[in-house]
């Protein structure tokens, strides 16, 4: 972090090679740039602060979805009302949705983790579309205060849950339409992002790498970034409608004026259930680095994992209505439906038993990313399985819109997406920062998390299974003891939360500084470019020399010298 | 492609040009990827497609439920309106391709008087739009209007949509007019050359995707007699 | 820039098609839209509808591959093209399986 003095008539590679020569460089943080302060973040087109400007919000934005979790949760302590009214809590709940799914979750690991690390994964110096990633991010901003506004000013806040179906959204009082504004805006945010990481996977790799020479997170990224730019344009368009269909009555989706509900939940669906697979599928990614760091190992069957993020992107793309078993679809479409879902089932099965097996044999060091990894095996795999009992038909017409089907998600997205998003930010925060936190208190956090999690979810399984429905205020006084786990569970899962962030947050300033491959992992960003890396990433150009996971192989030499 | 347009390549910086917004001066990064830019483009154009794709599917659904009302519905509008419009787009996508091939060939004033010729035909096709829309809003047939609210549903869906598709492609025609205005500026100032006419060719490539957009809209609503 | 050539072997291709052959591509579209209002004066029963809209895809198949240069243009662009019909069609298909088959 040496303050170099900076020729103007230079360009930054031969700065840069300057320095290095010098035996020094200048990281991106301390690199002089036209606009001094805040601006110089703002208005950067470098994909590295953009990545951490990302982190920044996303982290505030989570802590707003967090604490109207926390007082949900609350509510739900004692049967009828506790801290708020029916109507609060609809509006908590539906805010919860909106905040975490559209501003936290979906750009969650590709807007922090993609921005950062992928051209670094690449050997690339930048993404191909600088100032489209940077417009990007202002659109997340403006949307991201838009949603907020409407949390602060819109009167009675958006009560029509996330999923803010018709006719319910076209007749509540409540103010729909920021709201819907601030998602649409958000999901051209995000379209952007996936376009520019699309051609920048495609055109901005190292010479002599390619698609298939790619670390399995680049790989997630590019599958991500297909979802974005195939299924989000269809959510605009459907909140585009509801919106007009609000304000002038068009006759699209009002059955009073001959329009079909149904129809719309297609459209919604269509792309809300991609975006599962927009929030799961960077997570698959980081997995696969994580676990092939911390075993030593070649990830087993790289080429049938790269497939499998494609194939699953495919046939999910197929498998929306499966949401929508109880809205009175045809039969068949049930059935083909339901089919397709159970499909989705076997690519994400193969990634499973991919990264178990490349644990075998491997020489295993259990890390805080490592352990979040192993714990995302089983959280996600609790998540997936009842998922399949979700896509049943015969099953969904019981458990449809109870507890089980809000345990089953947050399995997923807590226990699969959002530990593998601690887990990148564990794995990679030495390379974002050059510091690295303490490891023992970041231990803590994460078992208290894994704990956490299963003690807040557990338990709605049963409830569900046994009938409680969800989004409602009130209950029977036999699911107050399930309740009362669950709620005790948020304040273990909270805690730990805040224990990572603060511990983390600490470190970002305060922590042992760790200039190089912290993890001796084999991936490009961590061999070949220094922590934190100069403003274009590399010191010389990088050159292709192995691939991703070219560990040395263990296990071999180990059965050597068994025998 | 031409030959100058750049694979992917780290090595090449050019010392001129843009580069980093926040420090043009300071470290000049550039490098052209012709190609990137037109897959980039081609990637948003799927978007634009499927953001139509929506009130396709929509389309599908409400013609499927009640084909006779639709058919009935479509009585009230005009083929020769439609069919005009058909050939003008056509006619402008014709044009904005004539300039591209003239500016490959350096003749810039040929390629300016082709993309007039075009924007001339995206502004015939608004003026033809706004004769048949502000009829259509005389007789009374425009969304929440009591004259539409009267008719049978499947009726109120097909107007419904004609409104928001011919309406959401209509904002398209602007917005490429207004590109292609730009790219005329971008001709003299001399951004848009011989050896750089990417940004033409990506614009016009937005300006044929409205006319393939429109080529499915024609038969859909108007030929349904 | 001369000393890139050799990288761009990939990203050529055969000259651009003259102002003729665009012109002639035209023509076709203008008698393909002549062709489908004359059709959609006569009654066929249940072929109009198939009818025309397989002229509308011939017709975008001209824009697409000529005005819009997929024909000539790098792999990556006709998979991406192709890929994007794909997918519009199986939505249609499968929202199909619901539409057309009325159960409730």
């Amino acid at each position: 972090m040496s303050d170099v003095s900076i020729d103007i008539n230079k360009s930054s590679r031969e700065i840069q090679e300057e320095n290095h020569n010098k035996g020094e460089y200048t990281t991106f943080y301390d690199v002089k740039t036209k606009y001094k302060g805040i601006l110089s973040w703002l208005l950067t087109t470098d994909h590295k602060r953009i990545g951490l400007m990302y982190l920044y919000s996303l982290m505030g934005f989570f802590l707003v979805g967090l604490t109207l979790a926390f007082l949900m949760r609350f509510e739900m302590l004692t049967p009828g009302p506790t801290i708020m009214d029916a109507q609060e809590y609809n509006s908590a709940f539906t805010l919860h949705g909106v905040i975490m799914v559209f501003l936290f979750i979906i750009p969650g690991i590709p807007a922090v983790f993609g921005n950062f690390i992928m051209p670094m994964q690449l050997g690339a110096e930048d993404v191909s579309f600088p100032r489209l990633n940077l417009m990007s991010y202002h659109l997340y901003l403006i949307g991201g205060f838009m949603a907020l506004g409407s949390l602060i000013f819109g009167g009675t806040a958006i009560d029509t849950g996330w999923t803010f179906y018709v006719p319910y959204s076209l007749r509540t009082g409540a103010d729909v339409i920021l709201p819907l504004m601030a998602a649409f805006i958000l999901g051209f945010s995000s379209i952007l992002t996936g376009l520019n990481f699309v051609v920048t996977m495609h055109r901005m790799k190292v010479k002599g790498m390619g698609m298939f020479d790619m670390p399995l997170f680049s790989w997630g990224l590019y599958a991500t970034a297909w979802i974005q730019v195939i299924a989000t344009p269809v959510i605009g368009i459907t909140i585009v409608l509801v919106v007009l269909e609000r304000a002038f009555n068009f006759g699209i989706f009002d059955p009073a004026l001959g329009g079909d509900p149904v129809l719309m939940q297609h459209l919604f669906w269509i792309y809300s259930h991609p975006a599962v697979y927009i929030m799961i599928l960077p997570a698959f990614g980081v997995m696969s680095d994580v676990i092939a760091t911390f075993s030593r190992r070649q990830i087993y069957g790289y080429k049938a994992m790269a497939i499998s993020m494609m194939a699953i992107v495919f046939v999910g793309y197929m498998v929306w209505a499966h949401h929508m078993f109880t809205s009175g679809m045809s039969d068949f479409a049930r059935a083909m439906f339901s089919f397709f879902t159970f499909l989705v089932g076997v690519p994400t099965g193969v990634k499973i038993f991919n990264w178990l097996a490349t644990l075998w044999r491997g020489s295993i060091k259990i890390t805080v990313p490592m352990f979040f990894s192993l714990a995302s095996i089983f959280l996600f795999s609790i998540g997936g399985l009842t998922g399949l009992v979700l896509g049943a038909l015969s099953t969904d017409v019981h458990l449809h819109d109870t507890y089980f089907v809000v345990a089953h998600f947050h399995y997923v997205i807590l226990g699969g997406i959002l530990t593998m998003f601690f887990a990148a930010f564990h794995y990679w925060f030495p390379k974002m920062f050059g510091r690295m936190y303490n490891q023992k208190v970041a231990m803590f956090g994460a078992i208290m998390y894994f704990i956490g999690v299963n003690v807040l979810y557990f338990p709605m399984f049963i409830m569900g299974y046994q009938g409680m429905p969800r989004r409602y205020y009130d209950y029977l006084p036999e699911f107050q003891i399930y309740h009362v786990i669950s709620t005790v569970g948020s304040w273990i899962l909270i805690t730990a939360i805040l224990t990572m962030i603060i511990n983390l947050f600490y470190a970002i300033k305060n922590g042992r500084v760790e200039k190089g491959n912290y993890w001796e992992a084999m991936t490009m960003e961590w061999e070949d470019s220094p922590s934190p890396p100069p403003l274009l990433n590399f010191e010389k150009t990088p050159v292709f020399r192995h691939g991703p996971y070219d560990y040395p192989d263990f296990s071999d030499e180990k059965i050597e010298e068994a025998k | 492609m031409s030959a100058v347009s750049e694979t992917h390549d780290n090595h090449h910086h050019d010392h001129a040009g843009h580069g980093y917004g926040d420090n043009s001066k300071l470290y000049i990064h550039i490098f052209r990827d012709d190609l990137g830019s037109k897959v980039g483009m081609w990637l948003f154009l799927f978007t634009e497609v499927l953001l139509f794709g929506g009130l396709f599917f929509l389309y599908f659904g409400y013609r499927v439920a009640d084909p006779q009302a639709f058919h009935d519905a479509a009585l009230n509008l005009d083929v020769m309106l439609g069919a005009v419009n058909t050939i003008v787009l056509l006619t402008s996508s014709l044009t904005m391709v004539l300039a591209i091939v003239a500016i490959q060939r350096d003749s810039v004033k040929l390629s300016l008087f082709y993309l007039a010729v075009t924007i001339a035909c995206a502004l015939t096709f608004l003026v033809n739009k706004y004769f048949e829309w502000s009829a259509k809003i005389h007789h009374g047939i425009y969304p929440g209007s009591d004259h539409v609210a009267e008719m049978p549903q499947g009726e109120i869906s097909f107007f419904g949509l004609y409104y928001l598709m011919t309406g959401l492609h209509t904002f398209h025609v602007i917005v490429g007019a207004i590109i292609i205005a730009v790219c005329m500026v971008f001709i003299v100032k001399k951004h848009i050359n011989k050896d750089k006419y990417i940004i033409l060719e990506n614009s016009g490539l937005y300006w044929h995707l409205v006319d393939l957009i429109w080529i499915f809209l024609f038969p859909l609503f108007y030929l349904l007699h | 820039m001369s000393n890139h050539a050799e990288l761009h072997e990939e990203e050529h291709h055969e000259e651009h098609p003259g102002y003729g052959f665009y012109t002639a591509i035209w023509i076709g579209l203008i008698a393909l839209t002549g062709l489908t209002v004359a059709i959609a004066g006569v009654d066929m029963g249940m072929y109009t509808v198939p009818l025309a809209l397989l002229i509308a895809c011939i017709k975008s198949m001209l824009v697409l591959n000529y005005f819009m240069h997929v024909k000539f243009d790098n792999i990556l662009v006709k998979v991406f093209a192709a890929g994007c019909g794909v997918i519009i069609a199986l939505v249609i298909i499968f929202l199909g399986f619901d539409v057309f088959i009325g159960g409730s």
